[in-house]
């Protein structure tokens, strides 16, 4: 089943075409990374995907169901509020720069949310919400605020935080990009254990070889287009200069 | 000179001025963040409106405010009001002033807060009324408390204003009886009292910072 879709996404602030027509779908259990330089477009493509920005063009759908509908002359019709607000709950975005609560406890900021959205008790919400710390290893910190939490600490709480309204998608824009290097490795294996759990993933990465290992499907955007796309091996064996070259510098 | 008798007096005048104080702060911090909101608004019309309101506030004397207040219901509308309405308009003009300065303050820290707690709550399903209750005031309080603080401060020797609709605040009242004894001593009490006030709260206003830091 097609989780998400996406025809021919067209964005452009002001005079700069970021995305030039964008199409891909990701499949229920399937793990998409994408790839390319910087300032090609991937952030400007998660956040159209997820509706914090509008695209000016294409088609958006969740679950076969029209988030954005491109009408005829080329203009993306959202649909209404309530019809948003429901899509919205099929996924869910962890930030580069983790973006918690800075007020809020690890725990209430897990399990504010679900409270808020699904109406569930607070004492169920806190009680999944340390099954979900427990999981990613932060049992001991359900207390702490998160400027007392390492940068790793921080971005797993809001990976946490994500999960914890139950996405059957999850976006991530560079999880590890805001991390010191010694701190990549605790987040890119909560990563790795969601997809073994075989969660539905769209992963911005710079991290070459964890794309390749845990992808698969792999896009290369370049330009506001996606230039390659493919398995891992496909991307790692291409012929593509451009793509050749991206690999090159990021090295394996 | 009876310092029984000026003591009394004083504290009776002291009275008014907390009292004037209290409510100025009551319903000038409420209104404040309406006005901040109309400040930030999208329709053009609220945003001018707000904006030549704070300017105006800001931009000309409060005590030609109190005054204004205090005669436009006979200028503007004829109604003639009773003396009683003096300390009414002594309220509703401190109101209307320190509003425009909180207004300012608010937006200040409503406009440094990072887009990203806006997204973040968008993305999990907060709806926007949920954002700004649960998410973006608790901090922004966080952040405005020392210019909050400054004006408070301001407020409580502001209070002496209320002279000039000879509503007898505690300032009027040592000037009454320095004038009628010949002597600077009340004045001096009065300074007196308005510093200790202060420093209470100077000092409530610092527990209350010191309440938010449990996070950063
Ligand atoms: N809100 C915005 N307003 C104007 N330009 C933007 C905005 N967001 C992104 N851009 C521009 O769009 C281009 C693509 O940005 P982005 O999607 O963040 O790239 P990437 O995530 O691949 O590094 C960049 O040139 C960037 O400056
Ligand atoms: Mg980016």
């Amino acid at each position: 089943m097609k989780i998400l879709e996406i025809r021919d996404m067209k964005k452009s602030f002001g005079d700069l075409e970021v995305l030039k027509g964008v199409s891909l779908s990701v499949n229920e259990g399937e793990v998409l990374s994408i790839i390319g330089p910087s300032g090609s477009g991937k952030s400007t493509l998660l956040r159209c995907a997820t509706m914090l920005e509008q695209m000016d063009e294409g088609d958006l759908l969740y679950l076969d169901e029209y988030a954005a509908k491109d009408v005829k002359g080329g203009k993306s019709i959202y649909s209404s509020k309530l019809d948003l607000k429901r899509i919205r709950r099929n996924f869910g975005l962890v930030f580069q720069n983790f973006n918690l609560f800075p007020h809020y406890s690890v725990l209430k900021n897990v399990a504010e949310a679900p409270q808020l959205v699904d109406g569930i008790s607070k004492k169920k919400a806190e009680t999944r919400a340390r099954i979900l710390l427990d999981k990613l290893g932060l049992s001991d910190k359900a207390e702490a605020f998160p400027f007392q939490l390492s940068g790793g600490q921080q971005q797993r709480v809001s990976i946490a935080r994500a999960l914890a309204l139950q996405p059957k998608l999850l976006f991530f824009d560079e999880p590890t990009s805001a991390l010191d290097p010694e701190l990549t490795g605790e987040v890119l294996k909560v990563i790795k254990e969601l997809a073994k759990e075989k969660m539905t993933m769209v992963i911005v990465t710079h991290e070459m070889h964890f794309a390749e290992e845990l992808s698969d499907r792999i896009i290369f955007i370049e330009d506001g287009i996606i230039q390659v796309e493919g398995t891992p091996e496909d991307i790692f064996k291409t012929d593509n200069p451009r793509l050749k070259e991206f690999i090159g510098k990021f090295g394996k | 000179m009876n310092i029984n008798f000026v003591l009394t007096q004083l504290g009776l005048g002291f009275l008014t001025t907390v009292i004037i104080f209290a409510l100025t702060l009551l319903f000038s911090l409420p209104l404040g963040l309406l006005v901040s909101f109309g400040r930030m608004s999208k329709i053009f019309i609220i945003r001018t409106i707000s904006k030549f309101y704070i300017s105006v506030m800001r931009g000309t004397p409060l005590m030609l405010q109190l005054i204004v207040v205090f005669f436009a219901p006979y200028y503007v509308f004829g109604l003639q009001l009773g003396s009683s309405y003096r300390f009414t308009a002594v309220i509703v003009a401190f109101v209307l002033n320190y509003a425009a300065y909180f207004a300012e303050i608010y937006r200040g820290g409503i406009e440094s807060m990072p887009v990203g707690q806006y997204e973040a709550a968008k993305v999990l399903g907060y709806s926007k009324g949920q954002t700004f209750i649960r998410i973006i005031l608790p901090q922004v309080i966080k952040r405005i408390l020392p210019p909050i603080t400054n004006e408070t401060i301001t407020l409580v020797k502001d209070t002496s204003l209320a002279f000039v609709l000879s509503v007898v605040e505690m300032f009027t009242m040592a000037k009454q009886i320095a004038a009628s004894q010949t002597t600077m001593m009340p004045l001096m009490i009065a300074g007196l009292f308005y510093y200790l006030f202060n420093l209470v709260v100077a000092f409530g206003m610092e527990r209350i910072e010191k309440s938010m830091n449990y996070y950063r």
